[in-house]
């Protein structure tokens, strides 16, 4: 029974283990920017620490099985119930590696947190992205242009992703460039990710938000250089289309082609141009109603705030996010 | 729920009395889980309360006499609880419906103080429906209140047993549970009389 | 005024697989009314199960709700399996949105709250009084109505499936998804009043427990004296007693949200549904461990038991257990380290989560050494102990990984983050009801289960699972979400059809499962046990005959070491026979749990439905109720010395027999 136990078990871990090391294309296990590497760094190294405890149990736990089971007149001691040395070494082994593992926990969790900026050489460009139901909306403020479903940046070039709802929360991930964030409404997230070499990766909403979730997929661009990804913004402003605000409120909602095929992607749209302080609207529509904007990550729009309209400053600018960036 | 006599109700009833320490410990750890969920609310009224949506703040809209009314009154009823139970002990048939009458009396006054200023904030346009915060001040004042309104139930519940059985050491125990909850409101409302009205009201 | 509230005739689902559904269900349930209408078995149901307020029988009354609500989820499961297999490469399957989003929330909503709480609260039932040597819990009526209210849930989660819809928002029901403006239908006020009914069933049944562990143990039977199923099931209601009320809170916001225009958790006028997700989380992070404690104290009875040793390190595991309390409420935020939070604050919450591994792990050094210098026996029970073991340390491997804040950045929401809680909760959790079960069920019926389908039972348990989820690991790898509807990544389709192949083979499992409760009823007189002692057990459970008298103990025993039944064995002090014995005061069955159960069922239904007149009538029918009951004068009787003294030397008599 304990061989079969064995023989299933080291069958199944070697099959998993060839599927890690030879089908992980295109996935987390595979990534293309340097956020991503260095997650999949933090797995393999906590995964191995781990290993070094869990592999002796599942050895043992078979080893016990076997060597102890009835019949084999092993040696048996009914009342052997304690032994201080045992206990300590079985408190002990969990608490060095938990204390290996914490260190690097709270320093990873520092290199990696989504809202500290990519040191680089290169200017970043910066996206606003807005999860619709369910379609993905990107806004480049500097630009002045905005897609739908399809997001380009140059590869080897920091990308400073602010991102809001408009509707229900989902998240917005990118596996092969690392870490995803929450998109929510009425707040603001951040995240910065960088692609180290070009090529077209897989973006999607990892956080259900209906039935058109499925579909929340769009394609992220990295292009080999500056010039490809001006070229491709070229293409963006040649289509003519303007984002205004009535034009937003017809997108927001979800679009007759979701709710005829509920399980694909909207297709994608571009717009030449963009109202405004767009992305500051579809934020404030509901931040307005907070009190302590602060804590929900302001919108940094200051200057094209609505007439008649100023951020309510109850408490001192100290809090959260904002300080934590500044100590970076 | 039977309706069948009384044929099983019989002598030996004294035996068990170690049912009345059981039920007095399971009501404590039930107010344990009660104030958990008064907790739950607070919490989230701490989280909701700047949250105004362009409307009214608690400076706008706390009376604070009024509401100094309610805990005077509420204050007191616990006191008055107090005598109730020192009646019951010395079993005091007439002395415990006495004062549990006027804990009643002030418990109903509270609710009535309450009502009167929920029905005036939502007639001024300033109901639950209005924000955040008002959403999260009716309904943490508003769970206290149910609380309140259940406790003067059970009152009555326990006032026409007492009444028509008198001080059984059931009934007795059952005062000792419903003297625990009362108190433990009171001790919940001073809480949200500080936390809400008094901080809000700064 | 409209009678009926928002119901009418297009409340009924017209989808195909629902209708076959339900007509199987109608047909089913029409040939179990003529059978029992036939039989004349309705009184006796009535009188001595429905109302029953006796611990044992109300246990098992909990692992039946178990086992059909298994069988619903897992049906729930096969088609999420089967959808995700067809729908490769583009295609669409066979359950459009619509369908498949309900089934995903209801799956995991009756596996935790329905299928997952009533065996772990059944197997509580049935086993902790015995071990402390108490005669019933602190409050029997209550634990009668506590059972009636988890009913009171199941029945309205599967009322959905033929008047109205389920929620479509995943089992968490984050806002603003499930708040009014993006889910108008019935479906999330089914789950809102399925969770919440149930939900205060559960924070009784806590209470229960509780008093009846701190007041009701055996003459000498110290805290550091009680069995260690005791004393997890105890952790874990430490943990209901404080986190239920959370999700009670959590809930009765949804419900004002969606009822009556309050603004919780709203997108407008200052909501914000951050709070809701902490909530959640606050009760649902220590809702994991409400299952799993319990596992654990079986867990290490079985070792105890099956190799035939004292547990090794029991202070050490209460301790742990303790630890894992304490800890599972200061970690609820791990489960959306992708909302903002800042590294502190992420760092700081997943490190509280990897210290939860230390007593975790501990406790599994301690089964082994518990097997150390053992006589192991391989029978059922333990072959699940060993399963958990290898396979629950994959688990516990693969959430300490999702513990770090920068792991979880790429794997939260991901297919492996459902491999892990699955690796925990079946693994664990279940697995060791399974074992409990088998391990208790001569005590609880009186006769063994088939052990053939037992193995087989735990062999295709095992390796479904490992087909089952481990591919699913590799789809987190590869960037798969939960909950997509369809897929077309070609690479991932190969995992997607073992996933598939597992959940078959898992089907297998169950079916053994039945068919050893089936062979085991049929070969009943075969393999009757008469001592009451069938596996050489340590704990008091096992001093009693199999199924147990139904006062329990007709002496309260008196306690002198931690296996107590080993020591009044070798004491020679076990099954002693008494010149007379005392009379025995036991609460009597009653109405009103039921009775309570069905009003609160009517009252769920109707605030889903609106139908205002039946909400009011139940509620106050509640109130009304529960008075009378207060007041019933009938509540208790006693047995008399002569009918213990009969009962007892019967059970002697056998023991000396076998």
């Amino acid at each position: 029974m304990n061989l079969l136990l064995t023989r299933n078990l080291s069958k199944v871990a070697l099959a998993a283990l060839v599927a890690l090391l030879a089908g992980c294309q295109g996935g987390v296990l595979d990534p293309k920017g340097q956020i991503g590497v260095m997650e999949k760094e933090l797995i393999i190294t906590a995964t191995i620490l781990m290993l070094l405890v869990v592999i002796p149990v599942i050895f043992m736990t078979l080893y016990f099985a076997w060597k102890y089971r009835e019949g084999r007149g092993e040696a048996y001691e009914p009342k052997w119930s304690h032994s201080t040395k045992i206990e300590t070494v079985v408190w002990v082994i969990p608490i060095i590696i938990i204390a290996i593992l914490g260190v690097i926990t709270y320093k990873s969790t520092h290199a990696l947190n989504p809202y500290k900026p990519i040191e680089s050489e290169e200017e970043p460009v910066t996206v606003e992205v807005v999860s619709l139901n369910w379609k993905w909306l990107f806004i480049y403020p500097d630009l002045g242009i905005a897609t739908v479903n399809e997001l380009a940046f140059p590869a080897n070039v920091p990308v400073n992703f602010k991102i809001t709802s408009a509707g229900t929360m989902n998240s917005f991930f990118i596996p092969q460039l690392g870490s995803m964030i929450y998109s929510m409404a009425g707040m603001e997230t951040k995240l910065h990710l960088i692609a180290d070499e070009p090529g077209s990766f897989r973006g999607l909403s990892a956080n259900y938000s209906g039935h058109g979730f499925t579909g929340m997929q769009f394609e992220a661009i990295a292009t080999p250089t500056r010039e490809d990804f001006q070229e491709w913004v070229e293409g963006v402003k040649a289509s003519g289309e303007a984002l205004t605000t009535e034009r937003y409120e017809e997108l927001a909602p979800p679009s007759q082609y979701q709710l005829d095929n509920p399980t694909k992607s909207h297709p994608v749209e571009y717009f030449a141009t963009v109202k405004d302080g767009l992305y500051f609207d579809i934020i404030w529509e509901y931040m307005g109603d907070m009190g302590r904007i602060d804590f929900y990550g302001k919108p940094e729009y200051g200057a094209q705030l609505p007439e008649g309209v100023t951020l309510p400053q109850r408490e001192p600018a100290s809090t959260t996010h904002e300080a934590e960036e500044a100590s970076h | 729920m039977s309706t069948s006599a009384t044929a099983h109700h019989d002598a030996h009833h004294d035996e068990h009395h170690d049912t009345g320490r059981n039920t007095t410990l399971g009501f404590w750890i039930y107010l344990m889980t009660d104030c958990i969920l008064f907790a739950s609310f607070f919490a989230t009224y701490a989280v909701l309360f700047m949250n105004t949506a362009g409307g009214v703040s608690g400076k706008d809209i706390f009376d604070l006499n009024l509401i100094a009314g309610g805990t005077a009154a509420l204050l007191l009823s616990s006191i008055t609880f107090g005598f109730a139970m020192i009646s019951a002990y010395k079993k005091s048939k007439g002395g415990t419906l006495l004062w549990l009458f006027v804990t009643f009396l002030f418990g109903a006054a509270f609710i009535g103080i309450e009502l009167y200023e929920f029905n005036h904030l939502i007639h001024a346009g300033h109901g639950p429906s209005s924000s955040a915060f008002l959403t999260a001040f009716f309904s943490l004042v508003g769970l206290h209140g149910l609380h309140v309104t259940a406790g003067l139930i059970w009152i009555t519940v326990l006032f026409i047993d007492v009444a028509k059985r008198g001080l059984q050491d059931r009934t007795v125990t059952r005062l000792g549970c419903l003297s625990l909850f009362w108190h433990f409101l009171d001790v919940i409302w001073i809480c949200v009389f500080s936390f809400v009205y008094l901080m809000g009201a700064m | 005024m409209n009678l009926l509230g928002k119901l009418s005739w297009d409340s009924i689902p017209h989808d195909p697989i629902v209708l076959t559904t339900l007509a199987f269900v109608a047909v089913g349930g029409a040939a179990l009314f003529v059978f029992m209408t036939l039989a004349k078995k309705w009184g006796w149901l009535w009188r001595e199960w429905l109302t029953s307020v006796d611990h044992k029988r109300l246990g098992i009354m909990y692992i039946i709700l178990a086992f059909v609500m298994l069988i619903r989820g897992f049906a729930d499961a096969i088609m999420m399996r089967t959808q995700l297999a067809l729908s490769t490469n583009g295609g669409e399957g066979y359950l459009p949105p619509h369908h498949y989003d309900q089934i995903f929330t209801a799956h995991g909503v009756i596996m935790i709250i329905f299928m997952a709480m009533p065996f772990m609260i059944g197997l509580m039932n049935i086993i902790l009084p015995l071990q402390i040597g108490a005669r019933d819990v602190a409050f029997p009526f209550l634990n009668n109505l506590s059972f009636w209210l988890a009913v009171a849930g199941a029945l309205l989660v599967n009322i959905s499936l033929g008047l109205g819809e389920f929620a479509m928002t995943g089992w968490v029901a984050y806002p603003p998804l499930s708040g009014l403006e993006f889910s108008p239908g019935v479906g999330v006020d089914y789950y809102i009043w399925a969770l919440q009914i149930s939900g205060i069933g559960t924070t009784l049944t806590g209470v229960n427990f509780l008093v009846t562990v701190l007041k009701m143990r055996a003459p000498g039977m110290k805290l550091m004296d009680m069995p260690i199923f005791t004393w997890t099931c105890t952790w874990a209601n430490v943990l209901i007693v404080a986190s239920f009320p959370i999700l009670t809170a959590a809930l009765a916001m949804l419900t004002l949200d969606r009822y009556l225009d309050f603004h919780f958790f709203t997108n407008d006028l200052g909501g914000n549904s951050m709070m809701y997700i902490n909530l959640f989380w606050a009760w649902g992070h220590p809702e994991v461990y409400i299952l799993v404690l319990p596992a654990f104290g079986i867990f290490s009875e079985i070792v105890s038991t099956f190799t035939g040793k004292r547990l090794f390190g029991y202070k050490s595991m209460v301790y742990a257990s303790g630890a894992i309390s304490i800890l599972g409420f200061i970690v609820w935020l791990h489960h959306f380290f992708t909302m903002g939070s800042s590294a502190n604050v992420n760092a700081f919450f997943g490190i509280m989560t990897m210290i939860i591994a230390i007593p975790t792990g501990v406790k599994l050094f301690n089964w082994l050494f518990t097997m150390y210098k053992g006589r192991v026996r391989l029978e059922v029970p333990m072959l699940w102990t060993l399963g958990f073991m290898v396979l629950f340390s994959i688990g516990g491997m693969t959430g300490v990984l999702l513990a770090v804040p920068g792991a979880d950045y790429v794997l939260h929401n991901s297919l492996f983050l459902i491999a892990h809680f699955h690796n925990t909760i079946i693994a664990g959790a279940v697995f060791g009801y399974l074992a409990g079960f088998t391990f208790w069920f001569p005590k609880a019926m009186g006769f063994h289960l088939d052990p053939k389908y037992g193995k087989i039972s735990f062999w295709c348990w095992s390796i479904g699972f490992l087909l089952a989820f481990m591919p699913l690991y590799v789809l987190g790898f590869l960037g798969m979400t939960r909950r997509l509807n369809s897929t077309d990544n070609p690479d991932w389709n190969i995992w997607l059809y073992i996933a598939a192949v597992g959940a078959f083979v898992i089907a297998i499992g169950i079916a053994s499962q039945l068919i050893q409760l089936f062979v085991g009823f049929k070969n009943k007189d075969k393999n009757l046990d008469k001592t009451g002692d069938p596996w050489n057990g340590h704990t008091l459970e096992w001093s009693l005959a199999s199924p147990p008298q139904f006062y329990n103990f007709a002496k309260l025993p008196k306690v002198e070491d931690l296996d107590a039944f080993t020591d009044m064995k070798e004491k020679g002090t076990a099954y002693q026979r008494h010149e007379s014995y005392e009379p025995i005061h036991m609460p009597s069955n009653t109405n009103a749990g039921p009775i309570m159960g069905l009003l609160s069922t009517a009252l769920g239904f109707a605030l889903v439905w609106h139908i205002w007149w039946l909400a009011g009538a139940s509620f106050i029918g509640l109130i009304v109720a529960f008075i009378c009951r207060a007041y019933a004068s009938n509540t208790d009787y006693y047995v008399q010395p002569d009918e213990v003294a009969r009962i007892e030397n019967e059970h002697l008599d056998n023991v000396a027999k076998g």
